[in-house]
């Protein structure tokens, strides 16, 4: 469905891939490209454990793609197959138009230290090293010279507000603090991908959201596309461009948020989503009725003398402009003519998740 | 039937191969025995040469610079208790045989432990060969190194050899197990080779594991210079050979208080050199 341009722009792109466990495994695989077996099958007739299923998802340049899922659906698994730390039983997966699988190990250390760069949820920093040897790291493998590469780590440490810290050792600072030297360490090495596997899990919620906000804004910044690993729908909803669900080894859905919150495919992902909160996830665009829908139901009302918003202004700011308004609805405005309006039933439904059309639309 | 056809004597297989050994390869053996002695020598004669005050003066400089105080400290008791026991050349002898016996241990046995690690098949195969090193008594693999080597200094680091490989190469592999996998995982992922990985991540992680080990070698390759006595290595194995033999209490005592302090000043030399800057540094730092 993408368009030429948009696929040009692809820089990670995970292409049916497969992991399965277990002694058998090479057996299963065969069983699996030969009949298709499935997961169930798979466990009960090879005793392997099929850790992730048929996994395709496209990560653009400048995107972050979250992996949202439970303990066990298999995210760490799939995002380590993106670097090659696991290999892939099945599938293709091509980073910048090549194929990991394919290189030899000269060209995956080359490739891992200049194109893909990894953030853990352990931090895993060098206790025994200071944080700006710390976050030199990744250069000092790839053989920079020391006044450069501690240049570099120093601006990348400054860059995540840590400036004061770097001749401290990694037990002096807090979780938080942590955390940030593992993202400069990661940005040190300056790649066009970042994994995180689940970085900020073990943070407490005021210091993850600060985290997350910075991460978010660093990333588009600097221009980087980032693969981020969560079991928090909310963490992934507040950093991701696009959202893949993930159960059991499957991607069951992949969207933007608000495809997911509205579309949810599936009662999995619904019951995930029926506690978000959609203010400021659901946009005008879906909670709009056509205008002349709304003009054969409601002939008396001037829809031109309405107040007006864009089709993404999202509830919140749809709220705000109806409570300055004297009438129940807002026209929705495109390319300077009106599209559909947005009533105040219709924000309603939007607030309490209900699909458009369902009973009640009118 | 009669048992005496079950009787397993290895000795009567192994006797002529020693046999043949010696009299075939007997160059060899004299070609080592001679470097190993040489090696030796060197090293006995560069710290007995000096007069005692001069070498202790020496060491206590050494290790107030290149460790720290208390090095400095432990250096200056443990040698001086060497020298006003009237021990100091024993002293001095003992110290060189098990600092190269010692050495070669660490030699053979941190690579083998590498690889223990590594390999768990290898690991399996070595563990009761360990064993036997470990349990089988000296005396027993004695007797063909001398025969081999002749008595004196060589037989005798031969017996703390493969006394002392043990403990270091269990140690080595169980340092290795332990480097957390979180650390081997960022190495990969950085794009680091694996010799970065392992001089940069692993021999780090493993540093204290690995200092517990060298610790446990040096304390029992000096266990074994008493034996050294025995086949005549002198140095402090020779003094409480002969205290036991002419009923010295005194002379006994001195001998083993002395192999006590050099027991302490290798072990903490060691672990100063090997990670007390690094000490000394995050303690400022904190």
């Amino acid at each position: 469905m993408n368009t030429v341009k948009e696929a040009n722009d692809v820089l990670l792109d995970c292409q049916n891939v497969w992991k399965i466990f277990g002694a058998r495994s090479s057996a299963a695989v065969k069983a699996v490209s030969e009949r298709g077996l499935s997961k169930k099958q798979v466990l009960q007739d090879f005793d392997c454990v099929v850790g992730v299923s048929d996994a395709s998802l496209q990560v653009r340049r400048g995107e972050i793609f979250c992996i949202m899922g439970l303990s066990g659906s298999g995210k760490s698994t799939l995002v380590r197959l993106l670097n090659r730390l696991i290999e892939p039983s099945l599938g293709k997966i091509v980073v910048k138009g090549r194929e990991i699988a394919k290189l030899n190990p000269a060209e995956l250390r080359d490739m891992r230290a200049r194109n893909i760069g990894m953030v853990f949820q352990s931090v895993a920093l060098l206790p025994y090293r200071t944080v700006l040897e710390n976050a030199a790291f990744g250069l000092e493998v790839r053989g920079v010279p020391k006044d450069e590469r501690n240049e570099t780590a120093r601006a990348a440490l400054a860059k995540v507000g840590l400036s004061d810290w770097i001749s401290r050792y990694p037990s002096e600072l807090s979780g938080g603090m942590q955390q940030r030297v593992g993202l400069a360490r990661a940005l040190a090495a300056d790649p066009e991908i970042i994994l995180m596997d689940e970085p900020f899990s073990a943070l407490d919620p005021l210091i993850r959201r600060q985290l997350q906000d910075e991460f978010r804004q660093l990333t588009k910044s600097l221009g980087k596309s980032a693969v981020f690993i969560t079991h928090d729908l909310e963490e992934a909803i507040r950093i991701g461009d696009r959202i893949a669900i993930m159960k059991d080894g499957i991607i069951v859905q992949v969207g933007t948020a608000e495809e997911i919150v509205t579309k949810p495919a599936g009662d999995y992902v619904a019951e995930f989503v029926a506690g978000i909160s959609r203010i400021h996830l659901v946009k005008a665009h879906s909670v709009m009725r056509p205008v002349g829908d709304f003009k054969t139901s409601q002939p008396h009302c001037d829809v031109d003398a309405l107040l007006k918003a864009s089709p993404e202004a999202d509830i919140g700011e749809l709220i705000d402009i109806t409570m300055r308004s004297e009438r129940d609805a807002v026209a929705v405005v495109e390319n300077g003519s009106i599209v559909g309006v947005v009533t105040t039933r219709g924000l309603l439904r939007g607030v309490a998740g209900m699909p458009a059309g369902a009973p009640g639309a009118a | 039937m009669n048992p005496d056809v079950l009787r397993f004597s290895p000795g009567a297989y192994l006797a002529p191969a020693v046999d043949w050994l010696n009299a075939n390869f007997h160059p060899f053996f004299a070609a080592l025995t001679k470097l190993i002695e040489t090696v030796l020598g060197g090293i006995e004669a560069a710290l007995l040469y000096p007069p005692a005050y001069a070498v202790i003066i020496a060491a206590v400089l050494l290790a107030g610079f290149l460790i720290g105080f208390r090095a400095a400290t432990v250096t200056a008791i443990a040698l001086a208790f060497c020298f006003l026991s009237g021990l100091w050349t024993a002293s001095m002898q003992t110290l060189a045989l098990v600092t190269v016996a010692v050495m070669i241990s660490v030699l053979v046995a941190f690579p083998l432990g590498i690889l223990a690690s590594r390999y768990e098949k290898f690991a399996a195969a070595s563990r009761p060969v360990l064993d036997i090193m470990q349990t089988v008594p000296p005396w027993v693999y004695l007797i063909p190194a001398v025969m081999l080597f002749s008595l004196g200094r060589v037989p005798a680091i031969i017996a703390t050899i493969v006394y002392g490989i043990p403990p270091m190469l269990r140690l080595t592999t169980l340092a290795f197990n332990q480097v957390p996998k979180d650390l081997l995982e960022l190495g990969q992922a950085s794009g680091a080779s694996p010799r970065s990985i392992l001089l940069k991540i692993e021999i780090p992680s493993a540093t204290p594991t690995l200092l517990v080990g060298l610790n446990q070698c040096i304390l029992l390759s000096l266990a074994m210079v008493v034996l050294a006595g025995l086949v005549g290595a002198g140095g402090l194995g020779a003094e409480v050979t002969r205290g036991l033999t002419r009923m010295e209490m005194g002379l006994g005592l001195r001998a083993g208080l002395a192999i006590v302090a050099i027991a302490i000043l290798l072990d903490r030399l060691s672990k100063g050199a090997l990670q007390g800057r690094r000490i000394g540094r995050s303690a400022t730092a904190a």
